[in-house]
């Protein structure tokens, strides 16, 4: 599929059926707005109309056939109810918390999407975390090039990985790889999921409290549901103890982010790697003076092979939908609370 | 025991220190002020030297202490030490292999993750409050990338095994090819740099790996490639891969060990590629306390007459 450079400056043709950008991926400020680019449909993209939102919808509320949207572009059942043509929703995330999923299952909408092309990434990030705070990678760091290791002497200590007993919450795409690695350390995995999955080898707790209490890492994989905002508050953090450390490359709303730091400053934990926040991106200010605490900013997921995967699964999927072929990243729309796991 | 003199070459760890304080006579090296004087004077009471990778038993050392039977090393690595002229004077030498495996190998990955996902750097870009006005870069993904390794020693195989669960495929270089390692070989490190992204250091220091990566090694990795050293400074040619770093010839580096630690050459200090830190390979107090209990028990050992416990010579 060629990029079409000329297509760029022309304006939307009669005959390309319209994807709505509810609001500006993050690949367009680094890549620019032709990252998405086919020949099989065309944007509209009311960011760059001076109509306010809804008058720009009522206006193109009968061509509008698929949403692109992202982690940070709420899909709600208002914006929908809009769009009568509406046949599909993309979303450059593998969370989908942010989509009205009962709306779409109502209305017959299709859901698609990143998943799992960034699980690996991921797990990664939540490897690089972990060893980061427990052997001080980053402050040890930041020692050195203040040119503090030739005057103050050596960095203190940190701990070992290799043998701790690390428990995933959320054994999905996501936990799945960061077990496999972290089994090559070796440490101990047990996880706590909604159901206990009887193919794999690790220990199953049927609550996260039962799990913090018998290891030393947490790694927050899940997704995020009514049933797991907050999940992670002073009780999980109480049990996890004081030579507990936390990983969330998940979503901020699932810890309880006055209670994580609190327990950072008074030492209640050993530390936390985290790559999200309740209030992205605001981070706590009191975290800021921690050197227990490794933070990136929502990007465990950003990398140049990463966002070329996605760029070929996002295109892949409209062009599929308009051509009338299976969705290649569909996600599942059924009761249950969902996940972010493709099934 | 306690009339048995243990010098102990420089500050390395209290606890350590206290062990040795408890059992032998422990003369501490670093507090002396004239240290050729205090070596006449002490010269009949010194049995035994603990060094580290810092400071060692050298050849003057050794000659200035004729009681000397025993060093016991607080590393793995064996380069302070003149092992000849140890053997030579029958001097026994332990050092602390395996306890430290672990440690060492885990840093050397997460090192490899700090570069390439630029975990230092996003840390620093949130803290300075940047995010509000905008994303961070991208970064390099680590799954997948080839790894080469030069030494596929215990240390060599521990960091193997933990990139295979990151589906690194895996080469090395070492100074025989092991036909029952299923790693592909490359009979030298020029080689073994042109055909992956990350190489680390991982081998012994010896006069044969004195600058084993040199500029042209740093050439073959180029401008993608990124390099770790987890093994001894002197094993680089440190201007050269700061020269290739600021000039942008090789992607990245990180770093654990240098040629004149403390003293890092500041030139790294403002690139965003490159991580450094201050030799903390073993740095854990799970891994300190067990190489103290090594090398007490390797002492202990020698002058109870008994088999040694991690002997090298």
């Amino acid at each position: 599929m060629a990029v079409a450079a000329e297509n760029q400056s022309q304006p939307p043709q009669n005959d390309l059926p319209d994807v709505l950008i509810l609001k500006p991926p993050t690949a367009f400020s680094i890549f620019g707005d032709h990252f998405f680019h086919s020949p099989k449909f065309q944007f509209l993209k009311p960011f760059e109309s001076p109509l306010p939102l809804p008058q720009f919808l009522l206006t193109h509320a009968q061509s509008v056939q698929a949403i692109l949207t992202s982690a940070s572009g709420s899909v709600t059942a208002d914006t929908i109810r809009l769009l009568p043509r509406l046949g599909l929703v993309v979303t450059t995330s593998q969370g989908i918390n942010h989509i009205d999923l009962s709306e779409c299952r109502r209305r017959g909408i299709a859901v698609a999407g990143a998943g799992t092309i960034f699980s690996t990434d991921c797990a990664d990030s939540a490897v690089g975390l972990l060893l980061d705070v427990l052997r001080k990678v980053s402050a040890a760091n930041r020692y050195v090039k203040q040119g503090l290791w030739s005057t103050q002497g050596n960095y203190p200590l940190g701990y070992k990985l290799g043998g701790k007993q690390v428990g995933i919450v959320g054994l999905g795409s996501i936990g799945t790889e960061v077990a496999k690695r972290l089994e090559a350390f070796p440490c101990s995995i047990s996880y706590n999921s909604r159901s206990k999955k009887p193919s794999v080898p690790y220990t199953f707790y049927p609550n996260v409290v039962e799990l913090a209490v018998n290891c030393d890492a947490l790694i927050i994989c899940c997704a995020l549901t009514d049933e797991t905002h907050h999940l992670i508050g002073k009780e999980v953090l109480s049990a996890l103890g004081k030579d507990g450390v936390i990983i969330n490359i998940a979503r901020g709303p699932i810890i309880d982010e006055k209670e994580l730091v609190q327990c950072l400053i008074k030492r209640e934990i050993r530390g936390a790697g985290l790559d999200v926040f309740e209030h992205e991106p605001d981070v706590p200010v009191e975290l800021l003076a921690l050197d227990n605490v490794v933070m990136s900013p929502h990007n465990a997921v950003c990398t140049t092979e990463s966002l070329e995967e996605l760029r070929k699964t996002v295109v892949g999927n409209f062009e599929a939908f308009f051509s009338n072929e299976p969705l290649l990243t569909p996600v599942p729309l059924d009761d249950r609370p969902h996940s972010s796991v493709a099934r | 025991m306690e009339s048995i003199g243990v010098l102990m070459a420089c500050p390395m760890n209290s606890y350590l220190e206290q062990q040795l304080e408890n059992r032998f006579k422990l003369f501490r090296f670093w507090t002396v002020p004239d240290k050729s004087s205090f070596l006449a004077s002490h010269k009949d009471s010194i049995q035994a030297v603990v060094g580290n990778a810092f400071a060692g038993a050298d050849a003057m050392l050794i000659e200035a202490l004729p009681k000397l039977e025993i060093v016991a090393s607080f590393s793995v690595g064996l380069d302070k030490i003149d092992l000849a002229k140890c053997k030579e004077k029958g001097i026994r030498v332990t050092n602390t292999p395996d306890v430290l495996t672990e440690d060492v190998a885990d840093l050397a990955i997460g090192l490899m993750l700090a570069v390439l996902r630029k975990l230092c750097e996003s840390d620093r870009f949130v803290r300075s409050g940047k995010w509000k006005s905008g994303q961070y870069v991208l970064t390099t993904k680590f799954t997948g990338k080839r790894v080469g390794i030069i030494g596929l020693g215990r240390i060599g195989m521990a960091i193997a095994k933990r990139a295979e669960a990151f589906s690194c495929p895996i080469s090395y270089y070492s100074r025989t090819e092991k036909p029952e390692i299923k790693y592909k070989y490359y009979p030298s490190v020029v080689e073994l740099a042109a055909n992956c992204d990350i190489l680390v250091v991982a081998c012994a220091l010896t006069t044969e790996t004195h600058h084993v990566i040199n500029r042209e090694v740093i050439d073959a990795l180029g401008p993608k490639g990124v390099l770790i050293n987890i093994g001894r400074g002197p094993h680089v040619d440190e201007p050269e891969l700061v020269s290739a770093l600021v000039e942008h010839r090789l992607g990245g580096a990180g770093l654990d060990v240098f040629e004149h630690e403390p003293e890092v050459p500041e030139e790294l200090f403002g690139l965003d590629n490159v991580v450094l830190l201050p030799h903390v390979g073993s740095g854990t107090v799970e891994t300190r306390q067990a190489m103290a209990d090594l090398v007490i028990g390797n002492l202990e050992a020698h002058f109870l007459k008994k088999p040694l416990l991690t002997p090298v010579v």
